[in-house]
């Protein structure tokens, strides 16, 4: 009887797979190299801005205190009221006072000139942290009699010394103290508005507090006893906030504070993406030209015994360990350039900051690099699965469906999963993360058609008349086994990606040296009072200065929009009446015409208001509108300084913000605000460094409540802190264009895995080395300009609506960018291509097939 | 004795296009354990593509490949390859070793792939025995195509299988290395009473085994 077969389930060990990996790797370590150098450099990015975010939120939770200097804070542009004032003194502890405004600084000695901001301080604040001041006691000591603290960096820059004497408005202090630091401030902050401290008493003397003077008022509380006043509380900030005083605590500040750095890392987070996501492309095409040359082992191995499960395994051990490697050199990356940011952004950060390594973000680098590798790699591992062992006695055997494989879609539908969850942990944001993971999903569609496209077309436009190197070269697009395809679709992303910051880095620095052109105003005078204007005018021309601009302008605040009041506003969120529209002060101006830089998109235009039976027609900046969602015909109810004015939004202003002049948000006709208590504004142009000092040191000598803005001085600060962006944006940027480059390596050596057999077929049939040359760059050449052309496009996309929707501003290509992007991206293309070919060329035959 | 291999009916056709092309047509024969059969003809008659039906590497479109028995076409593709490595062994024209192992290692993984134990000295003799003591530790490319494969003789009967596979064993070598294969794979053959299916394109070669199985254009012709 014949005997009965059975299959015994094998013991083989589990370990069995882990052994055959590495020694599998043990020849393979240089192509892993690439696909260890894809995940390092986005994991090094990653890192390096996770770690420093995280650690920027802990100095700032830290440090909440000090930033604010004490427990509460009370502010408003007027002093708080009596009955507030001892309102809040009956729950909270120790108070102080301090008032602050923009002034014109004079020191007699070197008749030196500058805008300062003055801040009056009375009590013991800060009650947490401290100024830091030199000599230390002169912190304390100058609310004692008639002193200044000054700022450091101002007296070193108009040659002031302790003992010299400092005037503000018409009161002279004597400096006692040079003034490094003050709770919360960034030393860029201190740069734009240098800070000179005086007592609060001698405040009125500067005769510069008058109605209408944009003075803040501050009052800052220290909590003695922690009693259970909570009831109380809440009714004392609500009846504060109604008399428009922000009530700020220790919590809110540290919000605060967060949230301004929120956009900021926000941004690098979304670059160090980037630079993952191309590696995880590099990932992808690396494997897949890993797995290729694998075929014929597996079947072999599957000859023997193996089953396809363990086939893979073997792989995806590989791919996990070196995924492992990969992401720790990048995690070390990352922890070093963690050191290095806080050294470059440390001018803008109101806290000192002591690089520590955050073991989550490492932790979470490792993770995500891991799980990168495993889930791009898998898409091409489970191909594995369906290599037939018959491959090992029939080579060409293969097994083509024509189905699409359901694991295969399962897996590109978890990749798209998890990149909506990286890019939704990067941003915080449901709607901004579907938005880009559906863009990146829709230019891999296109790409992926665009490929196609160029296949058939380059087939049906193939001519006879071609030469035949250029038809060999060219037909390999459009043959069996082509990649023409997957490598327009990496080689375009990769382009898109890269071209893309490279726009958006060059239009940060344009918008830079646009500010620097040489018509622009670059001297404003503000807080001119009516009777001046006439006198100051005339100085002005008497130095032979234009006068560019004058305006009047009269604050006030919006009390109702079509009767709904803040309160009704913010009890009823479908309103959509955000609350800044009640809380800001609006500085308005009045004119009979418009000005070059604003034009009437909707609505129409009342420059005069003649009879008091008529209506007030105003006219409101676009962009503002859409945000309080009005409508033309909407009434306003305005205090213009106790006064009420009801009005009618008769015009939409399209207003660009980007020239130097007096814009605003609301304009009124003439004939309404004349009487209204305001201040003016003249706008000049000086060429000269020493004619813009005599002028100035004339203007604020005669009328010290004038207070002068140096835009040459203003615009050399901001150079500096764009400058220092910029390099940030540079250094991610420049992980982001490294990891592309990897990439575009990974994507072209896809195309060895088939090219190098026929070159070696061509070169034994007697191919000379100049064919070969011209084969292999006619055909990269093609891949090169397609992806390059098709990237470019890609990313003039991705600019005009990061344009549009993000950074608000018009993008127009510049050709010659597009040509070196066009130009760099096809020679890299080209490069890669002939070096990787340089074998077929320069070797025997034998030699290449053997090795490969 | 026992039949160790039996075909029935067996039918493979391809789709080429629109086109079906049958491949082999209707084939019948069996093997009892212990014997030797040589299927030859000549190219494109079907050999090779019999050869992985026999061997389990690929399924009929119609009849049945039994292995001891067993009823392969109703096996998966894990239960095929769980089942070669239990009985079965291969010889391949091109050698079909693993690049990135050594010869001792290529020896080795049919017995690791059964969970085996201890076995780089039972390789190591198996090695010994084809001649090859002194090139344990080369890597493929180090080694003579005669020298492969005898690496690839150890490592099909690493497994002591029931029935060995071998297509074309000297195709790819020359007359005098060709011969002292042939003299191996028969010897080692003979020792472990091993059944042997060799495809081939050389009578002489073919004339050893006990049994010659002739294909022309898919069919059994003699």
């Amino acid at each position: 009887m014949d005997k009965q077969l059975t299959i015994t389930p094998s013991k083989y060990s589990r370990s069995w797979p882990w052994l055959m990996a590495w020694r599998d790797s043990r020849k393979s370590k240089g192509k892993l190299l690439l696909f260890i150098l894809s995940i390092s450099l986005g994991i090094a990015a990653l890192v390096g801005i996770t770690s420093f975010r995280e650690n920027l939120l802990d100095e700032i939770n830290d440090q909440a205190k000090t930033l604010l200097g004490a427990d509460i804070s009370v502010k408003g542009s007027k002093p708080l009221p009596d009955s507030l004032a001892t309102a809040f003194n009956s729950i909270l502890g120790d108070s102080s006072r301090e008032s602050y405004f923009a002034s014109m600084a004079l020191f007699p000695r070197t008749d030196g000139t500058r805008l300062v901001q003055v801040r009056g301080l009375e009590g013991n604040y800060p009650y947490y942290g401290e100024i830091e001041a030199e000599p230390a006691a002169s912190a304390q000591r100058f609310k004692e009699g008639k002193y200044a603290l000054v700022d450091e960096k101002l007296m070193i820059q108009y040659n002031v010394e302790i003992g010299d004497s400092v005037k503000i408005g018409l009161t002279q202090f004597e400096v006692i103290g040079k003034l490094r630091k003050i709770p919360g401030q960034t030393s860029i902050g201190a740069t734009a508005a240098p800070v000179v401290y005086i007592p609060y008493q001698y405040l009125e003397a500067t005769g510069l507090i008058k109605k209408g003077s944009r003075v803040n008022y501050l009052s800052y509380y220290q909590i003695k006893n922690q009693t259970d006043t909570a009831g109380v509380w809440k009714g004392l900030v609500k009846t504060a906030q109604q008399k428009g005083y922000d009530v700020d605590d220790i919590e809110e500040k540290k919000e605060e504070t967060g949230r301004s750095f929120k956009d900021l890392t926000n941004f690098l987070r979304l670059v160090a993406f980037i630079a993952l996501l191309l590696g995880a492309i590099g990932v992808g095409s690396s494997i897949y030209v890993y797995t290729k040359e694998k075929g014929k082992i597996i079947a072999t191995l599957r000859c023997l015994g193996m089953k396809s499960g363990q086939a893979i395994s073997i792989y995806l051990i590989q791919v996990g360990v070196f995924g492992l490697i990969g992401a720790t050199i990048g995690a070390l990356g990352g922890v070093l350039m963690h050191v290095y940011l806080p050294a470059i952004l440390e001018d803008f950060i109101p806290v000192s900051l002591n690089p520590t390594i955050s073991w989550a973000s490492v932790m979470s680098g490792l993770v995500i690099g891991v799980v990168i590798s495993i889930l791009f790699a898998l898409f091409s591992l489970v191909a594995l699965r369906k290599i037939s062992p018959m491959q090992a006695i029939r080579g060409d055997f293969d097994k083509i469906s024509k189905r699409p494989d359901v694991i295969q879609m399962g897996i590109a539908l978890v990749i798209t999963g998890f990149i909506l969850l990286l890019v939704y942990v990067q941003i915080q944001g449901w709607k901004d993360a579907f938005i880009f993971t559906g863009i990146l999903l829709a230019s891999v569609i296109v790409l992926g058609f665009i490929g196609k496209g160029l296949s058939w077309s380059v087939r049906q436009l193939m001519s006879d008349k071609l030469p035949y190197v250029w038809r060999q070269g060219l037909s390999n697009l459009y043959r069996p086994y082509n990649q023409t395809s997957l490598l327009i679709t990496t080689l375009g992303l990769g382009t898109a990606f890269i071209a893309t910051l490279f726009f958006m880095q060059n239009l940060l620095v344009d918008r830079v040296t646009i500010a620097g052109a040489d018509e622009r105003p670059n001297t404003i005078l503000f807080d001119i009072q009516t009777p001046q204007i006439e006198e100051v005018k005339e100085l002005t021309l008497n130095y032979d200065l234009p006068v560019m601009q004058e305006v009047p302008i009269v604050t006030m605040r919006l009390m109702e929009i079509n009767g709904i009041t803040k309160d009704k506003a913010s009890n009823d969120s479908t309103l959509k009446i955000p609350n800044y529209a009640y809380n800001r002060e609006y500085r308005v101006t009045y004119r009979d015409s418009l000005i070059n830089s604003e034009e009437v998109s909707e609505g129409k235009w009342y420059g005069k208001y003649e009879n008091p039976a008529d209506t007030i027609f105003i006219s409101v900046a676009e962009g503002y509108a859409q945000n309080l969602n009005l409508k033309i015909g909407d009434e306003l109810l305005f205090n213009v300084q106790g006064a009420l004015l009801t009005t009618y939004v008769a015009s939409f202003r399209d207003i660009d913000w980007n020239r130097v002049q007096t814009n605003f948000l609301v304009v009124f006709p003439t004939g309404v605000l004349e009487k209204a208590p305001q201040f003016h504004v003249l706008i000049t142009r000086i060429n000269n460094n020493e004619l813009s000092a005599r002028y100035q040191q004339a203007v604020v000598r005669s009328y010290p409540n004038i207070s002068i803005i140096d835009l040459e001085l203003i615009l050399k600060t901001l150079e500096e802190i764009l400058g220092k962006i910029a390099f940030v944006i540079r250094f991610m940027a420049l992980f982001s264009i490294g990891t592309g480059i990897v990439m575009l390596i990974s994507s072209i050596i896809l195309s060895r895995f088939q090219r190098m057999r026929e070159n070696v077929l061509l070169r034994t049939l007697g191919a000379s080395s100049k064919q070969l040359w011209k084969i292999i760059f006619a055909e990269y050449f093609f891949l090169g300009a397609m992806g390059a052309f098709t990237g470019i496009l890609l990313a003039i996309t991705f600019t005009v609506l990061l344009g549009t929707f993000v950074f608000e501003f018009a993008f127009i290509p510049n050709p010659l960018q597009i040509g070196v992007i066009f130009f760099s991206v096809t020679a890299l293309t080209v490069s890669i291509g002939l070096f990787n070919s340089r074998s077929v060329v320069s070797q025997s035959p034998l030699e290449v097939l053997r090795r490969e | 004795m026992a039949s160790i291999l039996s075909i029935e009916n067996l039918y493979k056709t391809f789709q080429n296009g629109s086109k079906e092309v049958k491949v082999l047509d209707n084939i019948n024969f069996s093997v009892e354990e212990g014997d030797s059969l040589s299927i030859v003809g000549a190219s494109g008659s079907g050999k090779t593509t019999l050869l992985g039906l026999c061997a389990g590497l690929d399924k009929p479109s119609y009849g049945n490949v039994k292995l001891r028995n067993t009823l392969l076409n109703k096996l998966s593709e894990d239960e095929l390859a769980q089942l070669r490595n239990q009985l079965v062994g291969f010889i391949f024209q091109n050698f079909q070793l693993i690049p990135t192992l050594t010869a001792l290692e290529n020896v080795m993984v049919p017995l690791e792939l059964r969970g085996e134990k201890n076995i780089k000295k039972v390789s190591a003799e198996l090695l010994g025995r084809v001649g090859l003591a002194d090139r344990l530790d080369h890597y493929p490319t180090q080694l003579s195509g005669g020298e492969q494969q005898r690496v690839a003789i150890a490592r099909a009967f690493s497994n002591r299988p029931k029935i060995l596979f071998a297509d074309e064993p000297t195709g790819n070598l020359d007359e005098e290395t060709s011969a002292s294969i042939e003299k191996l794979l028969f010897e080692i053959n003979k020792e472990q009473g091993t059944t042997l299916i060799l495809v081939t394109h050389d009578s002489e070669l073919a004339a050893k085994t006990n049994h010659i199985l002739r294909l022309k254009g898919g069919k059994v012709i003699d």
